[in-house]
C-alpha cells in the first residue's frame, strides 16, 4: 500500500508547457527507468491483489450469493455499499446477498481498512468481479441453452433468454466455474440502468444493532470463555518489579494470573471477578517508573527541536516572491484521542499450535503477521477474524487488545479468552493523533491573486500500525524479551502522513511545501482519521480566509478564483448556494465561515459552510446551520455518504472546539471523559444539510475522512467573522476565544 | 441469589450482589444491547430503564434492584416486530458504528414516556448524558422526534423498508 | 385618659411613619442622555475582575439566557426575587443609568427611579466597595452587550411584596460606606477582607440570618443556605475534618479542587468557575483572609485535628485489598448493612484508594465536608443529582443516583457513608431531608 522509502522517487512529475503539472501514481509500480518489464494491464481495484473471481464472489447451491471483502465494517456502512455494488452488477435481489468481511482464512488481503480506500479498492474490485461473473453466467447459459450470448440477459438471479427460457444462477454454477482470473475489462452495466447503486438503501447492519443482536466482538460468548483484564503499567516504559501473584490467584473465580516481564494480566470465570482481580493486582504491583514526558504547554516547540527528516514535497517557480502583501501565520493542533465509545476488546483461543483471534482491528492480515512474530509462530498458524467493534476512527487499541488476548490465550490454552480494555486504559494507552505545527506564508498581488506560497509542517508519524514485526503491539514492548517498536517512516505522497493535504489544491504559480517528519515520539501516536489532513486543511483554509481578507475579497469568490478543477468549483458553489452564502451583515456575535478541500487532493471533494454565534462573556461557541456539499464520484449509497459527512462534521467540531490530550511530566492525565470532554447533544449544531453531487460512472472517491479538515476551518473562519479574533491554535476553546475577544 | 425482573421475566441470578447490573445483563442473561463504555457513569452506553428511569447500569449494583422493573432494548421489540423507537432509528438510519445506540434508545424511551412531544431543546437536554463519538447526533434527534410520532399515532400502513 | 393616650400614640405613629416615609423616599435620578460611553480599557478590565469575584453573572443570568440579562430566581425565605437585567439596554436594562445612579444602587440599595431594592441583591456587602471599584464595575457593565429582556417581578409573601419593607430593612440593617482597613493586619489580609466582605459577599450565603433576613453580625460565617444547599460555616465551627489552610483554600477557589477537602459542588461550582478569571493575587488574598478565622484558632489544635483526620481517612480509605479479601466483598468486612453493599457496588469503583487505574480523582470521603457536616443536605444532593462540569469543559463527573437507587436506598447509603467516614453523630433526619430536597429541586447551577 505504501511505497517503501527506498524507492528513488516518491512522485513522478510531468512538465507540460510552462506550468508544472504533477501527476500521481495511485499505487507504486516499477518505473520504466529502472529497466523493469512493461506492466500487465492493471486489474481494477484490489483485483490486482487477488485476481481469481471466486475470491470475491461465490454462488451457493441455494442461490445465495456471498461476497468476500478484505475490508472491515467500522460503522461506515461499507458492508451495505459493497453489497449494493455486487447486487447491482450481478443483477440479484439485495436480500439474497451476504458479505464476509476481513478474515485471514476466507477473504483477500486488502491491507487495512483505512485511508478511505474501501470503495476505491474493494468496491471497484467487487463491482468489476460481479460484472465479470455475470458475464460468465451468461456464457455458461449460452452453452446450456445453445443460444448466442446476445440473446441472453441476466435478471434477478437468473439468465433469461429472449425466447423465455431461463436458468437460475445456482443451476449454472458448478465446480470451479468461477475460479477464473479476472480480466482488465468488465461488462459493467450502463449507469443509467442502475437500480441499486445510487439509491439510499437501508444499511443491512442497523436492524441487528437496534434490537440487541450480537453484532460486536464485545457480544461474543463462546462456550468456555474466560474474562480477562490486563494491568497496564503506571506510565510509559515502567517496569514491573514485583507482584504477589499467588494472593490474587486465590480470589473467587480467578483462573490464572499471567505475567511475562512487565506484561501482567488475569483471567477469571466472571467479568466482575476479573475486574476485581485486576484492581487487586494493580494495587499490589510494584513498578519502577522511568518515563519523563515533555511539558504540555510547550510541546510544539519541543517537537520542532527534535531531529527531523525533511522532504520538499512541492517546489514550483520562485516561492520567495513577496507580491503586494505578504502574510505569515502558524497553526497548531494538540494530541487528539480516538475516543472510541467502546474500549477495545478481543477474543483469542489457542488450540494446539493454532491461534484464532477475533478482533476489530482495521487490518487482520498485518495483525496476523505481528501476532505470529510476537508468539514465535508461523503466520499460517494464526487466524484473525474481523468482528465489529465500536467506531475506531483509525488505529486505536484494537490491535493491542488482540495481542493481550493472544498472550493470555497462550498461557491458558483451550479456553477462549476475552480481553476488555477499561476506559482509562483506552484513553491512556491508545496511540494518539500526533501534535502538529505548521508555518505558512502567502503573497498576493495587487489583483488579489496568490502569487507565492510557502508551507512547512512538523509532525510525528501517523502510522505505527502493526504490520510485520511485533514491536508496534503494546504488550510486545513489555514482555520479558521485549520487541522494540520499529523505526517509524513517513507515509509517502501522494497519500502522505503528516503532510497529507499539505499541498494546496489551489492554482498558485510559485510554491514550496516542506514536510518535517519527526521520528522520535514522546507520546504514543498513530493514525487518527484524516491523519495530517485535519491540521493541514485547517491551516490552509484558515489562511485562505486571511489572504482573502487582505485581498478584500469574499472568501468563496477568493477560492473560486484559484480553483480550476470543475468538480471542485461545483462543490464550492453548491455549498455556498445551498447555505445562502452572502455578504449581509450578521447581528453582533454571529458569523459565517467557509472551507473547502479535496481529501488527499485525490479523493472526495467537500465544501462546508457554517454559521456560529459566540457568547461574548464566555467565549462559548454555538454551532448554527451547517451546509456541506460533497462529490464522491459514483455515489453508491448517497445516504451513507451523507451519514459519513454529518459524522465527520460533528466529530471534527468536537476536536476543534474542545479536545486535547493532557499530560504532566509523568503520564497522560486525560484518562476518562471527565478530563477529555467531547461534544454532547446540547452542543451539536442546530442543523446539518449534506448535498451529494452524484457523478454516475466516475471512479469511487474515498469519503470517510473528507469532512474533518473543512469543518475545522469553516468553524475557525466563522469564529473570526463573528468576533474579529483569528485563532490558530486548536482547540478553539471557550477560554482561548474569550481571551482573544478580551473584556 | 438475587431475583431480578428483566423485561418482564424473573431471573434468579447467582452473582455477587455488588455486581453492576451491566455485567449481569450481558453475561448472566446474554442480553447484548446495553454496552460497556466506561464503567464510570460518564458515557451512557450502558443506559437501561429501572422503574421508568434511565439509569447507568455500569454503576448500579444488582443489590439495589430486587423487586424493581428493569427494561433493556430487547424489550422494545425485535427485528421482525420492531417497536416505535426501534422503527424510528431504522427509518432515520440513525447509527454509524451503532455502539452508543441502545443507550440512546433507552434514554429516549424514558423521555418519551414522560413527555410525549418533546422539543428539540428538551431532547438535547435529556440525551446529554449519552455520548456519541461517530457524530450521529442529528439523526438521533430526528429519530427521537419520529419515535414520538410513532408512539402517538398508530400507522396502519406498514412502511416500506428498502434493502 | 385612655382615649387621649391612644390618640397620642396614633399621632406619634402617623408622624413616625410619615417621617420614615419621608426619610426613605428617594428621588429618581435623571436618565443619561446617551448610551455612548468611552471607558478606559484598563478600568473595564478591573471591573471584569471585580465582576468575576462578585459573581454578578450568576444571579443576573437565567439558565440558558444571555449574560447579565436577568431572570435568575434567587430563593429567599420570603419568596423568590429575580435577578434584574443589568445589561446596558436602555429600556429593560441599566443603559440609562448614570454612574451616580449605579453607585446609589450599590451603596444604598436604591434603583435609578427611586425604588428600594430587596436585599436579595446584597448591597449590604457591595456598599463596602470603594468609589473607584464601583466606577470600574459600572464601566464593565456599560460595555456589555445590551439585551432586551424585561425584568420579572418578585414573588414575595404578602405583605413583603411592598417595597417599603425593603426600605425598612435598610433602616434596620444597612450600614453604608466602604470597607476600612484593619491596621493590625497586613495588606494581603486586608485585600482579602475587602473582597470577601465587599464584592465577594461570601457572608450572604455563609452567614446565618435573622427572622427578617439580615445576616447576624455576631455569627459571621457561621453557616447558611443557598439555593437549597447548605453553605457550611467558615468560622471556628467549620465542619471540615482537616482545618483549611490558605494554600488549600487557594487551590479550591482557583481550581475547584483541594486534595484534603474535595471538590466544589452545588452553588460553589459557578463561584469557582468565575474565580478562575480573577487574579491569582486576589484569590490568594481571599484565601488568606478566610484562613485567618476558619477552623480551630489555636495552632496546636489545628495540627492535632489535621493529623487525626488524615489518619482516620487513611484507615477508612476503601482499599482494593479490603474489597478483594472479604468473601462477599463488602467493604469493610464488618459492614453487612444494605448501605455498605450499595456503597461497594455503586461507589467504591471510583471512591476507592489504591489501584493502578488513575480514576477520576477519587475524593477521600473521610475528608469531605458534606460527609462531616451536621446537615446531610449537601451529600444527599450530590448523591441524587451527581456532579456535572460545564459543557465542553474538563471537570469531575459523578453520575446522579436518583432513579438508579430508590430514596430509601439513598438514605441507607448516606447513613452508611456517615457512619463509616465521619466521626460525627449519625444524622437523625436523613429521610426527612431527602423528602425536603425532593420538594425543592434546584436547577443544576451551571457556570455562566
Amino acid at each position: 500500500m505504501n511505497a517503501p522509502l527506498t524507492s528513488p522517487t516518491r512522485r513522478m512529475f510531468l512538465a507540460t508547457g510552462g506550468a508544472l503539472v504533477v501527476s500521481f501514481a495511485l499505487r507504486p509500480t516499477a518505473s520504466y527507468a529502472q529497466g523493469a518489464k512493461p506492466p500487465q494491464p492493471k486489474l481494477p481495484g484490489s483485483l490486482g491483489k487477488a485476481p481469481y473471481l471466486d475470491a470475491w464472489i461465490g454462488i451457493g447451491g441455494d442461490g445465495t450469493v456471498t461476497v468476500f471483502t478484505g475490508k472491515a465494517e467500522l460503522g461506515q456502512g461499507i458492508k451495505t455499499a459493497l453489497l449494493q455494488c455486487a447486487a447491482e452488477e450481478l443483477d440479484v435481489d439485495l436480500k439474497t446477498v451476504t458479505i464476509v468481511t476481513a478474515d485471514t482464512e476466507r477473504t483477500v488481503n486488502e491491507g487495512y481498512t483505512a485511508g478511505s480506500h474501501s470503495m476505491q479498492d474493494s468496491g471497484t474490485a467487487i463491482l468489476n468481479a460481479a460484472a465479470q461473473v455475470r458475464g460468465i453466467l451468461i456464457e455458461l447459459a449460452a452453452t446450456r441453452l445453445n443460444l448466442p450470448a446476445e440473446q441472453l440477459q441476466a435478471r434477478t438471479g437468473a439468465v433469461i433468454a429472449n425466447d423465455g427460457r431461463s436458468v437460475a444462477y445456482k443451476d449454472l454454477v458448478t465446480g470451479e466455474a468461477l475460479h477464473r482470473v479476472a480480466s482488465a475489462q468488465s461488462p459493467l452495466k450502463n449507469v443509467k440502468d442502475f437500480k441499486i447503486i445510487g439509491t439510499p438503501m437501508h444499511r443491512v447492519d442497523i436492524p441487528g444493532k437496534v434490537t440487541g443482536a450480537p453484532m460486536y466482538v464485545q457480544d461474543m460468548r463462546p462456550e468456555g470463555m474466560l474474562h480477562a483484564r490486563v494491568v497496564r503499567p503506571p506510565n510509559y516504559g515502567a517496569e514491573l518489579v514485583a507482584v504477589d501473584i499467588a494472593s490474587v490467584e486465590k480470589l473467587p473465580g480467578v483462573i490464572k494470573v499471567v505475567r511475562d516481564g512487565s506484561f501482567l494480566a488475569v483471567a477469571a470465570q466472571g467479568e466482575f471477578q476479573a475486574i476485581e482481580a485486576m484492581n487487586m493486582l494493580a494495587s499490589i504491583a510494584q513498578w519502577r517508573k522511568v518515563a519523563q514526558l515533555p511539558d504540555q504547554g510547550t510541546i510544539h516547540q519541543f517537537l520542532t527541536r527534535l531531529p527531523s527528516q525533511d522532504q520538499v514535497i512541492a517546489n514550483k517557480g520562485d516561492p520567495s516572491q513577496q507580491g503586494a502583501h505578504l502574510l505569515r501565520a502558524s497553526y497548531t493542533r494538540p494530541y487528539l484521542s480516538h475516543g472510541s465509545i467502546g474500549p477495545s476488546c478481543a477474543l483469542a483461543l489457542m488450540k494446539g499450535d493454532k491461534l484464532t483471534v477475533w478482533t476489530h482491528s482495521q487490518g487482520v492480515y498485518p495483525l496476523r503477521n505481528s501476532l505470529a512474530d510476537m508468539l514465535h509462530m508461523k503466520p499460517e498458524q494464526v487466524h484473525c477474524i474481523q468482528v465489529e467493534g465500536s467506531g475506531c476512527y483509525g488505529h486505536n487499541a484494537a490491535d493491542d487488545a488482540a495481542a493481550d488476548a493472544a498472550l493470555i490465550a497462550r498461557a491458558v490454552p483451550g479456553r477462549p479468552i476475552r480481553v476488555q480494555w477499561m476506559r482509562e486504559q483506552e484513553h491512556g494507552w491508545e496511540p494518539f493523533g500526533s501534535a502538529m505545527i505548521s508555518n505558512v506564508s502567502g503573497a498576493i498581488d495587487d489583483q488579489g491573486r496568490i502569487v507565492a506560497w510557502n508551507y512547512e509542517v512538523w509532525s510525528n508519524t501517523h502510522s505505527t500500525r502493526p504490520g510485520g514485526p511485533a514491536g508496534n503491539l503494546l504488550a510486545a514492548q513489555y514482555l520479558a524479551q521485549p520487541f522494540q517498536p520499529p523505526e517509524p517512516k513517513e507515509i509517502p505522497m501522494p497519500e502522505g502522513g503528516g503532510d497529507r493535504n499539505a499541498i494546496p489544491i489551489y492554482t498558485i504559480p510559485n510554491e514550496r511545501v516542506v514536510d518535517h517528519f519527526i521520528p522520535q515520539m514522546p507520546l504514543r501516536v498513530s493514525a487518527l482519521r484524516a491523519l495530517g489532513a485535519y491540521l493541514n486543511i485547517f491551516a490552509i483554509e484558515s489562511f485562505m480566509d486571511e489572504l482573502a481578507e487582505a485581498a478584500k475579497a469574499d472568501p468563496v469568490d477568493f477560492r473560486l478564483k484559484h480553483l480550476d478543477d470543475p468538480r471542485a468549483r461545483d462543490v464550492v458553489t453548491k455549498a455556498a448556494r445551498e447555505f445562502g452564502w452572502n455578504k449581509d451583515k450578521l447581528p453582533r456575535g454571529q458569523g459565517r465561515g467557509f472551507a473547502f478541500a479535496r481529501y488527499k487532493n485525490l479523493a472526495a471533494y467537500c465544501a462546508i459552510a457554517v454559521e456560529v454565534s459566540v457568547e461574548r462573556e464566555t467565549g462559548v461557541v454555538r454551532l448554527g446551520r451547517v451546509v456541506a456539499a460533497v462529490d464522491s464520484g459514483q455515489a453508491v449509497n448517497p445516504d451513507g455518504i451523507r451519514n459519513q459527512i454529518e459524522g465527520a462534521i460533528v466529530q471534527s467540531a468536537s476536536w476543534t472546539l474542545y479536545e486535547a490530550v493532557t499530560f504532566d511530566r509523568n503520564e497522560v492525565t486525560s484518562v476518562d471523559w471527565s478530563r477529555y470532554p467531547i461534544l454532547r447533544f446540547p452542543q451539536a449544531p442546530e442543523s446539518i444539510a449534506v448535498h451529494v453531487i452524484d457523478r454516475p460512472g466516475e471512479k469511487f472517491l474515498g469519503t470517510g475522512e473528507a469532512g474533518q479538515g473543512p469543518a475545522a476551518a469553516a468553524i475557525a473562519n466563522a469564529i473570526a467573522d463573528a468576533t474579529g479574533a483569528r485563532l490558530r491554535d486548536l482547540p478553539l476553546s471557550a477560554d482561548r476565544i474569550k481571551q482573544a475577544i478580551g473584556v | 441469589m438475587t431475583v431480578l425482573n428483566v423485561n418482564g421475566k424473573q431471573h434468579e441470578v447467582d452473582a455477587d450482589p455488588r455486581t453492576p447490573l451491566l455485567y449481569v445483563l450481558r453475561n448472566d442473561l446474554a442480553l447484548n444491547a446495553a454496552k460497556f463504555g466506561c464503567g464510570l457513569g460518564q458515557c451512557g452506553a450502558c443506559t437501561v430503564l429501572v422503574d421508568h428511569n434511565p439509569v447507568f447500569s455500569c454503576v448500579t449494583p444488582i443489590a439495589a434492584l430486587e423487586g424493581r422493573y428493569i427494561r433493556t432494548v430487547e424489550d422494545l421489540g425485535s427485528t421482525d416486530k420492531p417497536g416505535p423507537v426501534q422503527r424510528a432509528f431504522i427509518e432515520e438510519q440513525a447509527a454509524q458504528c451503532g455502539y452508543c445506540i441502545p443507550g440512546m434508545m433507552m434514554r429516549a424511551q424514558a423521555l418519551l414516556e414522560k413527555n410525549a412531544a418533546p422539543s428539540d431543546a428538551q431532547i438535547r437536554e435529556a440525551m446529554a448524558p449519552n455520548l456519541c463519538r461517530c457524530g450521529t447526533q442529528m439523526r438521533i434527534l430526528r429519530a427521537v422526534h419520529r419515535a414520538a410520532k410513532l408512539m402517538t399515532v398508530e400507522l396502519n400502513e406498514p412502511r416500506e423498508v428498502k434493502g | 385618659m385612655l382615649g387621649r393616650t391612644l390618640l397620642g400614640l396614633a399621632i406619634a405613629l402617623i408622624l413616625a411613619f410619615g417621617a420614615f416615609f419621608a426619610w426613605q423616599w428617594r428621588g429618581e435620578l435623571a436618565p443619561t442622555s446617551t448610551s455612548a460611553h468611552a471607558f478606559d480599557p484598563g478600568i473595564v478590565t478591573k471591573g471584569a475582575q471585580l465582576a468575576a469575584i462578585g459573581e454578578c453573572a450568576v444571579c443576573h443570568t437565567r439558565a440558558g439566557g444571555k449574560s447579565f440579562a436577568g431572570g435568575f430566581p434567587v430563593q429567599t425565605p420570603f419568596g423568590v426575587v429575580y435577578g434584574t437585567n443589568i445589561t446596558p439596554d436602555r429600556d429593560t436594562g441599566i443603559g440609562a443609568w448614570s454612574e451616580e445612579a449605579f453607585r446609589r444602587a450599590m451603596r444604598e440599595g436604591v434603583a435609578r427611579d427611586g425604588t428600594h431594592l430587596y436585599p436579595a441583591f446584597p448591597y449590604d456587602h457591595f456598599t463596602k466597595l470603594t468609589d473607584g471599584d464601583i466606577s470600574a464595575l459600572y464601566a464593565f457593565l456599560m460595555t456589555r452587550a445590551p439585551v432586551a429582556q424585561a425584568n420579572r417581578q418578585p414573588q414575595l409573601d404578602f405583605p413583603l411584596n411592598f417595597r417599603i419593607f425593603a426600605a425598612g430593612w435598610q433602616l434596620l440593617f444597612l450600614t453604608k460606606g466602604p470597607y476600612r482597613n484593619d491596621p493590625s493586619q497586613n495588606a494581603t489580609w486586608n485585600r482579602g477582607a475587602y473582597l470577601v466582605e465587599g464584592v465577594g459577599h461570601c457572608g450572604a450565603c455563609h452567614t446565618p440570618r435573622n427572622a427578617l433576613g439580615a445576616e447576624r453580625p455576631k455569627e459571621a460565617f457561621g453557616g447558611g443556605v443557598s439555593e437549597g444547599w447548605d453553605a457550611p460555616a467558615l468560622n471556628a465551627s467549620s465542619p471540615a475534618p482537616v482545618p483549611w489552610t490558605a494554600d488549600q483554600l487557594t487551590a479550591y477557589l482557583k481550581t475547584g479542587f483541594a486534595d484534603q477537602h474535595g471538590i466544589a459542588s452545588g452553588p460553589m461550582h459557578p463561584v469557582v468557575a468565575n474565580l478562575a478569571k480573577a487574579s491569582d493575587a486576589d484569590v490568594r488574598a481571599i484565601a488568606t483572609y478566610v484562613a485567618s478565622f476558619i477552623g480551630p484558632r489555636n495552632a496546636a489544635d489545628r495540627q492535632r485535628q489535621t493529623e487525626a483526620s488524615l489518619a482516620f481517612a487513611k484507615q477508612r480509605a476503601v482499599s482494593v485489598s479490603d474489597l478483594a479479601r472479604t468473601t462477599t466483598g463488602v467493604a469493610p468486612a464488618d459492614d453487612r448493612s444494605a448501605g455498605g453493599v450499595l456503597f461497594a457496588g455503586a461507589c467504591a469503583n471510583c471512591h476507592r484508594s489504591g489501584g493502578g487505574l488513575p480514576a477520576s480523582r477519587p475524593i477521600a470521603l473521610a475528608l469531605s465536608t458534606p460527609v462531616n457536616s451536621s446537615d446531610p443536605t449537601n451529600l444527599l444532593r450530590i448523591i441524587a443529582d451527581g456532579i456535572h462540569p460545564a459543557p465542553g469543559k474538563s471537570g469531575p463527573i459523578m453520575p446522579g443516583f436518583s432513579g438508579a437507587l430508590t430514596d430509601p436506598q439513598i438514605v441507607a447509603l448516606a447513613d452508611y457513608v456517615r457512619a463509616h467516614y465521619s466521626r460525627g453523630q449519625a444524622w437523625p433526619n436523613i429521610a426527612a431531608t431527602l423528602a425536603a430536597i425532593r420538594s425543592n429541586p434546584t436547577p443544576a447551577m451551571e457556570a455562566p
